[in-house]
C-alpha cells in the first residue's frame, strides 16, 4: 500500500479534532505531578498545568505569568492524558515556548496578567491548538477568527461561584439561537453588533453552533455546577480551583467526571455528590477587586 | 454510541445521515437495547475509568465477544485491543481483537496529522485524521489489516468488529461507516463503494 502520501500537521481539522475528543470530559487545573496523577486517576480528559490555581492567584496578587517549563515537563512525564498550559493574553513569546515544550493545547488566558492591551496572539501562526475564553458571542468569534480551535466561556475564575459562567454561556448560546432565526439581511447587522467577521456569523446561521467546540470554565465547584453548565450547552468543563481547594480533591475530581458524563441523570448526580465533604469556599462576585473576565477584548 | 466521553456527537451525525436510529449509551440499561455500538475517540483512560464505574465493562466485554457489531475509533481501538503496551495499570483492554497497541504512539498533539491512505476495497483514498493516535504494534493472524501507515495497521477488522487508529468521523467521508453498517447487516442495500462524502450518502439513506 502506498505510504508516500503527504502528512499535514497543525491543520485546523487536527486542532479542532483534539477539542472534539475532549467533549464530555473534565479538564482539571493541576500545580504539580501528584495533582496530575490524582486528576488522571479520577478520569480527567486533560490537565491544565499551572503554578498557582486561580483562587491563589487572586489571593496573592502580583503579575501572573506562564509556568516554569520544568514544572510543565514534570507533569507531562507524570500522565498520559493531554497536558495544556496557559500563556498570557498577547504574549506570543510565551506561546512559542509552550509550543516548544510540546504542550497539547495552549490556553491564552485571562487568569494570567495580560501582556498586550490591544492584541491577542495570532494563533494561526502556531501548529499547537489554542483555547480562548469568551464572555459573549462576539468575543468568541473574534478569538476564532484569530485561530482559536476551542472556546471556553470565561466565568469568573477562582471564585467557586458559577453565576458568571452561567451568564456567559447563556449570552453565547442565546445569541446563537437568535442568529439562526435571523434572515440573511439581518446577519450583516449581527456581524456589526458583535464586532465579528461576517462569514463566521453566516456559518452560525447555517449550523446553529460555533465552528469550534465550546466548553465552560470559571467558578465550577461541584458536580451540580458541572451538570448545570452542560445542560446549558457546554460540551465539556474546565475545573480550576474547585478540585484542589475542596476538602477531598480525589473524591471531588471523580464526582465531577461522573457529573460531566451523566449530567442529565439526577439520580447519579445525587449518588456522586453524597458525602463529598466541603466544596471550595466561594466568593461573591460583587466583592471582587479584580474581575478576570474583563481581561481580553 | 458509547457516550461516556469523547467524539460521540460526530459519529452520531454521520450515522443519522445514513438513516440509522441512534442512541447515546451511558449505562447498562442503554447497552442492552442496542443492535450495534460505536466506541468513539476520546481519552481512553477516561472511558475505561467510566466504564468500570458504570458496571458496563463486564456487559460490554460479554457482548463484544458474543458478536455485537462494534466500530471502534482511536480510543475505541485501544479498548478493543488485547494488549496496551504503555497504558496505565488499571486501564482496561477488552481483548476483542488480538492486537497490541502503543497509546499516543505517534506522539503529542503537535505530531497529530492528516493524510490520504489507501484502504483495501475502496477505489479512492480515504482522508484520515490522526489525533494523538495509538500505534498498532502487533496483530494476530485472525485480524484482517485493511490499511497501514508506515507499515503499522491503522484499519483492522475481525467479523463484525472494525477498528481504526484514525478518526473517520472527522473528515466528512462516510464510506467506512457505510461499509461497517452494510457488512454487519444493519444497513442493507448499501455499498461503501457507491459514493463519497455525506452529500450523496444522505440521498442514499432516504431510499433505505
Amino acid at each position: 500500500m502506498g505510504q508516500n502520501n503527504k502528512r499535514e500537521t497543525g491543520t485546523t481539522l487536527v486542532k479542532r479534532g483534539l477539542a472534539e475528543m475532549l467533549k464530555g470530559g473534565v479538564i482539571m487545573d493541576v500545580v504539580n505531578p501528584d495533582h496530575a496523577k490524582i486528576a488522571e486517576d479520577a478520569g480527567a480528559a486533560a490537565v491544565m498545568a499551572l503554578e498557582r490555581v486561580p483562587s491563589d492567584i487572586r489571593r496573592d496578587g502580583g503579575v501572573s505569568r506562564m509556568s516554569d517549563p520544568e514544572m510543565i515537563q514534570g507533569i507531562q512525564a507524570a500522565v498520559s492524558i493531554p497536558v495544556m498550559a496557559k500563556a498570557r493574553i498577547g504574549h506570543f513569546a510565551e506561546a512559542q515556548m509552550l509550543e516548544a515544550v510540546g504542550v497539547d493545547y495552549i490556553d491564552e488566558s485571562e487568569v494570567l496578567t495580560p501582556a498586550d492591551e490591544a492584541h491577542h496572539i495570532d494563533k494561526w501562526a502556531f501548529a499547537v491548538p489554542f483555547v480562548c475564553g469568551a464572555t459573549n458571542l462576539g468575543e468568541a468569534l473574534r478569538r476564532i477568527s484569530e485561530g482559536a480551535a476551542m472556546i471556553r466561556s470565561k466565568g469568573e475564575a477562582g471564585t467557586g461561584n458559577v453565576v458568571e459562567a452561567v451568564r456567559h454561556l447563556r449570552s453565547i448560546v442565546g445569541d446563537i439561537g437568535k442568529i439562526t432565526q435571523a434572515d440573511s439581511a439581518e446577519l450583516f447587522d449581527w456581524a456589526k453588533q458583535l464586532q465579528a467577521p461576517l462569514p463566521l456569523v453566516q456559518e452560525i446561521a447555517d449550523t446553529g453552533q460555533l465552528p469550534v467546540p465550546m466548553f465552560c470554565a470559571g467558578g465550577i465547584a461541584t458536580p451540580a455546577d458541572a451538570s448545570l453548565v452542560m445542560q446549558l450547552g457546554a460540551q465539556a468543563v474546565f475545573v480550576g480551583s474547585g478540585i484542589f481547594k475542596s476538602s477531598s480533591p480525589a473524591k471531588m475530581a471523580s464526582a465531577i467526571v461522573e457529573a460531566a458524563t451523566h449530567y442529565q441523570d439526577p439520580a447519579i448526580l445525587v449518588k456522586v455528590s453524597a458525602g463529598l465533604g466541603g466544596a471550595m469556599a466561594g466568593l461573591e462576585i460583587s466583592g471582587l477587586d479584580t474581575k478576570l473576565a474583563e481581561r481580553g477584548w | 454510541m458509547l457516550a461516556l466521553q469523547g467524539a460521540f456527537a460526530a459519529h452520531e451525525a454521520i450515522l443519522r445521515t445514513l438513516g440509522c436510529e441512534t442512541r447515546q449509551v451511558r449505562n447498562t440499561r442503554h447497552l442492552v437495547e442496542v443492535d450495534a455500538l460505536v466506541v468513539p475517540g476520546g481519552e481512553s483512560t477516561t472511558m475505561s475509568n467510566l466504564l468500570a464505574r458504570s458496571e458496563m465493562l463486564t456487559m460490554l466485554h460479554a457482548k463484544a465477544l458474543g458478536g455485537l457489531p462494534i466500530f471502534g475509533t482511536c480510543a475505541g481501538l485501544i479498548l478493543m485491543a488485547s494488549e496496551i503496551c504503555d497504558g496505565r495499570d488499571d486501564q482496561h483492554a477488552l481483548g476483542v481483537l488480538d492486537m497490541a497497541v502503543s497509546r499516543n504512539g505517534y506522539g503529542r498533539q503537535i505530531d497529530s496529522f492528516e493524510t490520504d491512505i489507501e484502504v483495501r476495497g475502496l477505489d479512492a483514498p480515504f482522508h484520515a485524521v490522526f489525533i494523538r493516535s495509538p500505534v498498532v504494534t502487533r496483530v494476530g493472524p485472525d485480524v484482517e489489516v485493511l490499511a497501514e501507515v508506515d507499515g503499522n495497521p491503522v484499519l483492522c477488522r475481525k467479523g463484525p468488529v472494525t477498528v481504526t487508529a484514525f478518526h473517520p468521523e472527522l473528515s466528512g467521508d462516510d464510506r467506512l461507516h457505510r461499509r461497517w453498517l452494510s457488512q454487519t447487516g444493519i444497513l442493507r442495500h448499501s455499498s461503501a463503494q457507491d459514493g463519497r462524502g455525506l452529500g450523496r450518502s444522505r440521498a442514499g439513506a432516504q431510499t433505505e
